[in-house]
């Protein structure tokens, strides 16, 4: 049970505030607290000193921290405090007692993404432009300290940003029955004269890569969003190389077994939208829901098996004397020749003693970047199965530090136009009994996009 | 300084400076600082040769990340260089990175040090001062060792610059701060007091501060420096506000240098040049009358500086403490300040009052200004200011005005902050007891005490009524009533409920005769806070029921319906559980008499420091304390009681009593090794002197025998029983020389015997304990049965202004016939004496009045302790006691045959230690020990040298003090 939720900028100042209980703030974070206020804000409603504390006890505890605090949950005076940071925003909830830790970053994660639906970047500015709208979703998002609907969809149904609409009686009623009803997240009576859906197929996939080439973790979590532009209330069904519904059907027929069992995939866990039929799920293993109206995700999942590395990184660093370092960094993709990788950008990092650095490299730009204590090379688009280098020669200057570098790894980041997990979309197939449109005459677009997570090769 | 010329302004640092405040966020400074780091690093790359400036500038990067938080480990070097440029900014910049960011790396130190010697001998005096700014900055111990030497030289070098000199005064104090054995003193130490009477004023303030933290040590090694600093002080007291044109500060001339001066003067004992004290006496009074002139200014500044300099002169005052009349108008000064609008000034002079109430000269008119104390204590709004106003209260309380002063004490607790609280309850606590008068008030204190702040009574505080009541006889009835009444409140804090409880489980039964609080009312009272207690305290209840049941038979059967209840006999606490068992049983098995001798009162507590004073001190932190101890006034301010902590809980077990039939039975379980014929040195009165040994009549003959001829029915007779006291080292009845006589050779109807307590509780070194039994050998009764102990001189012996402690504990009225009755006394040396205490008794034998006074074998010996030392040690103390009057003598003819073995024998029995080989005649005896007492221990050393044809000794004592010397040797003659 959130107890209260602030929102602050950069500088610590409170842009959004609201609390939920009175438990949070009270006397052992106000002892914590270096007392000292910031000033008056639009945003803020409460006067309370007791809110106050636990207000101030954040910001001079987390934001203003000496040492970056990097633990997304903090305990100040037996209050915890979950933070997530959207560009130079803080977005805090605050509690007293023993939550689901995952349940409030959820939570937050999904304020974000209705915020984002309703006025665009989160930043400072549009957080003042749009407080009165803040306070108004989260007055509906959150009761009491407890999670209500938050489906952007249904949501915009009732709280507009073209001030007060007046409604008509049975409009309303309308909106409470369907807000209230069994399927909340999707309004009756959509009508598309193109029924039209979008599947994306993110994934990202995070490695740690010894110097000799052995792996030593890797897993890819990937999202399946949807964009719908469907009438009425349809039924969907979605099937995709899930190794455990391959095998169940590949019982009756032993060859198909055979045939797609490479291609299947182990799913180590996964989650699924609300509107999920999870009863279903559970007995058949199929995904079966209608879907809310626009964009939402599907489905999120985690594999560990079996994961296509789209580069491989061979470092070789060589030590000359005290003063100097020779570096050469290898990359190789390794995917078919006819797909292009984007945005590739390699980071090797430099000791802090560097006085200075040159770099030859074959393809695309690499760069110094002394900010970083790094060497950046970019490649704008590579194909499958190529093979590129750099070299670098970097100058140190003796100091009387005898501490040894740490070789920080090389780390990589790319996009690849296919699934790291081997993840492949087999059907979704969409019914819609009362309007007289077909699986056939929906229109259907997939598309796979595979990122970079944390992508490192130590060296 | 020079003025930065418009070329160093160093721009590129500007800007670095300006980008890093402009930065959003930690990230973008951190980036930013990277790039500059960089950036540096690529300049400071060895094959680059880079002008002053740039250097200077990239330094002063350096410097300033550094002072952000980040790391630097570089560019050492670069600064280092800058050290030997010849441009005053560049050397300044590089002093300043080295004094910052000093590293341990060997060769730069080298390199450092290289520098600062070049710029010590130069003759340019900023670079000088440059170098020892930077000595002083980084003080450390390498620093030290190169430098010390050459610092005191350039202090005294005739040709020094004043600036330079009052920078070298400053470095060398730092260095004698940070390891004063770096610092040599030699001559040079007596040309740093003349600095006083330079000429520049900044030079005689840098050197005062270094003189008075040298004369701390060496105090001799600057001694003349109080004749100059007084000429220097009365200099500048007397001058007139616009004499030192840059060292007056707001129309007060030179306020700094005043203080150090009269800090300095603190330092030494008052001068003894009567033309010097003179002067001083002058500045002061000077100080103190311009105290009271109307204020040049009405700045701040101007009478901050100018109470600065009144308060130090208070000190100064204060320290010398031989000035009445100054005291008095210290005490007058401050008296002013106590209602002064400043809070400051009211606190500082509350401060400075409680040392001026602990002199004797002043102490009268500090009591003076005892109700505007109190005001402060109740009105003001500053806690510490209200802090220092109890703290002066209770330096300023005598026994006059002590009833005043708690009472008020009293009062304000009940409105005190809650910090202050505990420390109150002990100052109020430890008046009550100094200063009591009759003891009822102290009760009612401590008890009011316990009513109003009983959160705040810490154990000590309890433990010690408890003591007190326990000790003294005479305010235990009244201390029973008073709870009795306290306890009838409704609601009452739990320690008044332990107090109550253990004071009436011992004395319930003198206010039994009540009926309002008879005993079935004083258990139902007791019992119904039963419940409401803590654990410990229901323990404690539970003993004060058991002991009820001795008290008072009549409410057996009550308390043991109580004891039986499931909630005692099963209860979850194991102590609660076992108590109830425990007493349950004992009081339905034993009989009567068994009873009535585990449940007996509880002993007297032995004398002690007072607990609650040690716990004051230890809350106040070492040094704090001495304020507080005013012992000077009061030497024996642990007054009535010691402060051994009572166990209530524990049922109180005579074990004397017990031990006596044993210990009459068989001889002494051990005795000293020397004594061979220890077995029959212990002689039943029965016995008769037949028994003596033949060591012939001993002293002890001289005690416990009558002073006055006794009557010829008097039924007393006396056992003196040295008992075991092997283990102990200073024994009452000396074990050689037996001490058993029999006092009355007439009478067989009483006797009284006497044994040293073998120590079941570790004793103080200078106390012991002694055992008198009383039998009654007739079979009548005795009536008034009442032994008191007497020092000749004095009328009671708890009056600490006698040499001896006696504490006593009643003895009951009557003894039947054939019964024995015992007494244990508990004596502690506080000082030398010389007569023995007398023992008084007095009862009623068969309606007739009879009185025996006796001496009590207590003698200075008794508290000898034997010292062995090496003959050269002895010789070297002989001679340290060479005055005539530390010297006692005596030649006297032998009573006794003259045998070696046997007077050894004696000399150890006599409590000293026998040295072999020391005397070259081996004939001769030596021997040293040490006289233990409360307020000092007097050494002692003997010689014996017999004369085997004359049959004559000569016997020399040589003590610290004459009266010791004398009386020992008289005591010690009479025995050979």
């Amino acid at each position: 049970m959130i107890g209260g939720l602030f929102i602050y900028n950069h500088k610590g100042e409170v842009l959004i505030s609201r609390v939920y209980r009175d438990d949070i703030g009270s006397r052992q974070a106000a002892d914590s607290a270096v007392s000292s206020s910031s000033g008056p804000f639009p945003g803020e409603r409460l006067g309370g000193s007791m809110r106050r504390n636990a207000v101030d006890a954040f910001r001079v505890n987390v934001i203003h921290a000496r040492q970056q605090v990097r633990s997304p949950v903090t305990n100040i005076a037996r209050t915890s405090f979950f933070h997530v940071k959207r560009s130079n925003i803080w977005l805090a909830a605050v509690t007293k007692q023993n939550v689901n830790a995952a349940m409030v970053f959820e939570f937050l994660y999904k304020m974000c993404d209705v915020m984002a639906a309703y006025f665009g970047k989160i930043s400072e500015e549009n957080i003042k432009n749009n407080f009165v709208l803040i306070y108004e979703l989260l007055d509906e998002i959150l009761d009491f300290g407890y999670p209500q609907n938050s489906e952007t969809g249904a949501l915009k149904t009732f709280i507009t940003q073209q001030g007060i609409k007046s409604q008509t009686k049975e409009e309303q009623s309308q909106i409470t029955s369907q807000v209230t009803g069994q399927i909340g997240w999707r309004r009756e009576g959509i009508k598309y004269r193109r029924n039209e859906l979008f599947l994306d197929v993110l994934e990202s996939v995070n490695l740690l890569m010894s110097p000799q080439g052995q792996v030593l973790s890797a897993h890819v979590s990937g999202r399946v969003v949807m964009k719908s532009y469907l009438s009425g209330m349809p039924e969907c069904k979605f099937g995709m190389n899930d190794k455990i519904v391959i095998e169940k059907q590949g019982k009756g027929t032993a060859d198909e077994t055979s045939k797609s069992g490479k291609q299947s995939i182990a799913i180590d866990d996964c989650t699924f939208h609300q509107c999920v039929r999870l009863s279903k799920f559970d007995s058949e293993r199929s995904i079966s829901f209608i879907p809310p109206d626009g964009e939402f995700e599907l489905m999120r999942y985690r594999t560990t098996k079996d994961i296509i590395l789209p580069f491989r990184v061979i470092p070789l660093v060589r030590e000359v004397g005290r003063t100097k370092l020779e570096v050469k960094v290898v990359i190789k993709s390794n995917f078919k020749p006819s797909l292009l990788a984007q945005k590739i950008e390699v980071r090797i990092p430099t000791p802090l003693n560097t006085s200075g650095v040159q770099v030859i490299c074959m393809k695309g730009k690499a760069k110094y970047k002394a900010s970083e204590n790094a060497i950046v090379w970019k490649i704008k688009r590579m194909a499958g199965m190529k093979e590129s280098q750099i070299s670098a020669e970097i100058e140190l200057l003796p100091t009387n530090d005898k501490k040894k570098w740490a070789r920080p790894p090389i780390s990589m980041n790319f996009e690849v136009p296919f699934a790291p997990s081997g993840l492949k979309v087999r059907y979704l197939k969409v019914f819609e009994p009362k309007l007289n449109y077909s699986d056939h005459d929906v229109i259907k677009w997939v598309r796979y996009i595979g990122r970079s997570g944390i992508y490192e090769t130590r060296c | 300084m020079p003025a930065v010329s418009k070329g160093d302004g160093m721009r590129g640092l500007a800007v670095f400076i300006s980008d890093i405040r402009n930065c959003k966020s930690k990230e973008a400074e951190i980036k930013r600082i990277n790039k500059e780091l960089a950036n540096i690093r690529s300049k400071f790359k060895g094959d680059k040769a880079l002008d002053g400036y740039s250097k200077k500038k990239y330094v002063c990067k350096l410097l300033f990340i550094f002072l952000l938080g980040h790391d630097i480990d570089f560019g050492h070097m670069e600064a280092v260089n800058l050290l030997s440029s010849n441009k005053y900014t560049e050397k300044q910049i590089g002093y300043l990175f080295i004094s910052v960011l000093v590293n341990s790396n060997s060769e730069l130190i080298r390199l450092i040090n290289n520098a600062i010697k070049n710029d010590l001998a130069s003759r340019n005096p900023t670079f000088m001062c440059l170098a020892l700014h930077c000595i002083a900055n980084v003080g450390s111990r390498e620093m030290g060792e190169a430098f010390a030497a050459d610092i005191p030289r350039i202090l005294v070098a005739g040709d020094s610059m004043d600036s330079v000199k009052q920078s070298a005064a400053l470095c060398l104090l730092r260095l004698y701060k940070a390891s004063p054995d770096l610092v040599p003193m030699g001559e040079w130490t007596a040309r740093v007091v003349h600095l006083l009477n330079d000429q520049h004023m900044g030079v005689v303030t840098a050197a005062v501060s270094l003189i008075t933290c040298l004369c701390k040590k060496n105090p001799d090694d600057f001694k003349t420096c109080v004749s100059l600093a007084v000429s220097r002080l009365s200099r500048i007291v007397s001058s007139a506000s616009t004499d030192l044109q840059d060292y007056t500060y707001y129309f007060v001339p030179a306020p700094w240098l005043s203080v150090k001066l009269l800090r300095l003067l603190q330092c030494y004992p008052p001068p003894e040049d009567a033309a010097v004290k003179g002067r001083l006496v002058e500045c002061l009074e000077t100080v103190l009358n311009k105290a009271q002139e109307p204020p040049k200014s009405k700045k701040v500044q101007h009478s901050n500086a100018k109470n600065a300099i009144l308060f130090e002169t208070i000190s100064l005052i204060i320290h010398y403490d031989s000035e009445p009349n100054l005291l008095v108008r210290a005490c007058n000064q401050l008296g002013q300040f106590l209602q002064h609008r400043e809070t400051n000034l009211r606190y500082l002079a509350l401060e400075s009052m409680c040392t001026l109430a602990s002199s004797e000269f002043s102490h009268e008119a500090v009591k003076t200004h005892i109700d505007t104390v109190i005001n402060a204590l109740k009105t003001e709004r500053d806690v510490s200011v209200r802090q220092r106003a109890a703290d002066l209260l209770y330096a300023m309380c005598d026994r006059s005005n002590a009833k005043q002063i708690v009472s008020e004490m009293l009062r304000y607790l009940e409105t005190a902050d809650y910090a202050i609280r505990e420390e109150i309850v002990l100052k109020v606590a430890i008046l009550a007891e100094k200063y009591a008068v009759d003891y009822s008030w102290y009760v009612d204190t401590i008890l009011n005490l316990i009513r109003i702040a009983g959160d705040y009574v810490s154990e000590e505080v309890w433990y010690r009524v408890l003591q007190i009541v326990t000790n003294r006889d005479d305010v235990q009835g009244y201390a029973a009533k008073t709870v009795f009444e306290a306890l009838q409140a409704p609601a009452c804090h739990e320690n008044m409920v332990k107090v109550g409880g253990y004071i009436l489980g011992e004395f319930g039964n003198l206010i039994a005769g009540d009926p309002r609080s008879s005993p079935p009312v004083q258990f139902s009272l007791l019992h119904s806070k039963f419940h409401l207690c803590s654990v410990a305290t229901r323990a404690l209840l539970l003993s004060t029921y058991i002991k009820f049941i001795n008290l008072f038979p009549e409410t057996k059967a009550t308390i043991q319906g109580v004891l039986r209840a499931g909630s005692q006999l099963r209860n979850a606490d194991v102590e609660l559980q076992q108590r109830a068992v425990e007493y349950l049983t004992l009081s339905s098995v034993a009989s009567t008499d068994v009873l009535a001798t585990v449940l007996e009162e509880m002993p007297p507590f032995p004398e002690r420091e007072s607990s609650i004073l040690a716990k004051l001190k230890r809350k106040k932190g070492p040094g704090a304390g001495s304020a507080l101890d005013d012992g000077r006034r009061d030497p024996s301010s642990n007054d009535i009681n010691g402060g051994m902590e009572p166990t209530p809980s524990t049922v109180s077990t005579p074990s004397p009593s017990a031990d006596l039939l044993g210990l009459r039975a068989a001889p002494p379980p051990a005795a000293p090794p020397a004594s061979a014929g220890a077995g029959n040195l212990l002689v039943d009165v029965f016995d008769g002197p037949a028994a003596q040994p033949s060591l012939g009549p001993t002293p002890e003959e001289a005690f416990l025998s009558e002073l006055e001829p006794p009557a010829p029915e008097s039924p007393m007779a006396l056992l003196a029983d040295p008992a075991p006291a092997a283990e102990h080292p200073r024994h009452l009845a000396p074990p050689a020389p037996s001490g058993l006589s029999e006092s009355s050779q007439s009478s067989d109807r009483t006797w009284v015997g006497q044994r040293d307590s073998d120590g079941a509780l570790p004793p103080p070194p200078t106390a012991g304990r002694m055992y008198l039994f009383y039998g009654n050998k007739t079979s009548v009764q005795f009536q008034n049965f009442s032994p008191t102990v007497v020092h000749p001189g004095d009328l009671q012996t708890h009056i600490l202004s006698g040499p001896l402690a006696v504490q006593t504990k009643r003895v009951a009225a009557q003894v039947d016939g054939g019964a024995q009755v015992q007494q244990v006394l508990n004596i502690e040396c506080l000082r030398d004496f010389l007569t023995p205490p007398l023992l008084s008794v007095r009862f009623r034998y068969g309606g007739a009045p009879q009185a025996l006074t006796l001496k009590l074998p207590v003698t200075i010996n008794k508290f000898f302790q034997p010292t062995e030392m090496a003959a050269q040690d002895f010789f070297q103390r002989w001679k340290q006691l060479s005055l005539p009057q530390q010297e006692a003598q005596k030649i006297f003819k032998a009573n006794h045959p003259m045998d070696a073995e046997v007077t050894k024998a004696k000399l150890l029995g006599f409590g000293s230690a026998l040295l072999d080989n020391v005397d070259p005649n081996p004939e001769n005896f030596v021997g040293a020990g040490i006289i233990q007492t409360k307020a000092l221990q007097v050494g002692c050393l003997l010689r014996l040298e017999p004369n085997a044809q004359a049959q004559m000794y000569r016997l020399t004592l040589r003590t610290s003090k004459e009266p010791v010397s004398r009386h020992l040797c008289e005591l010690l003659a009479q025995q050979f």
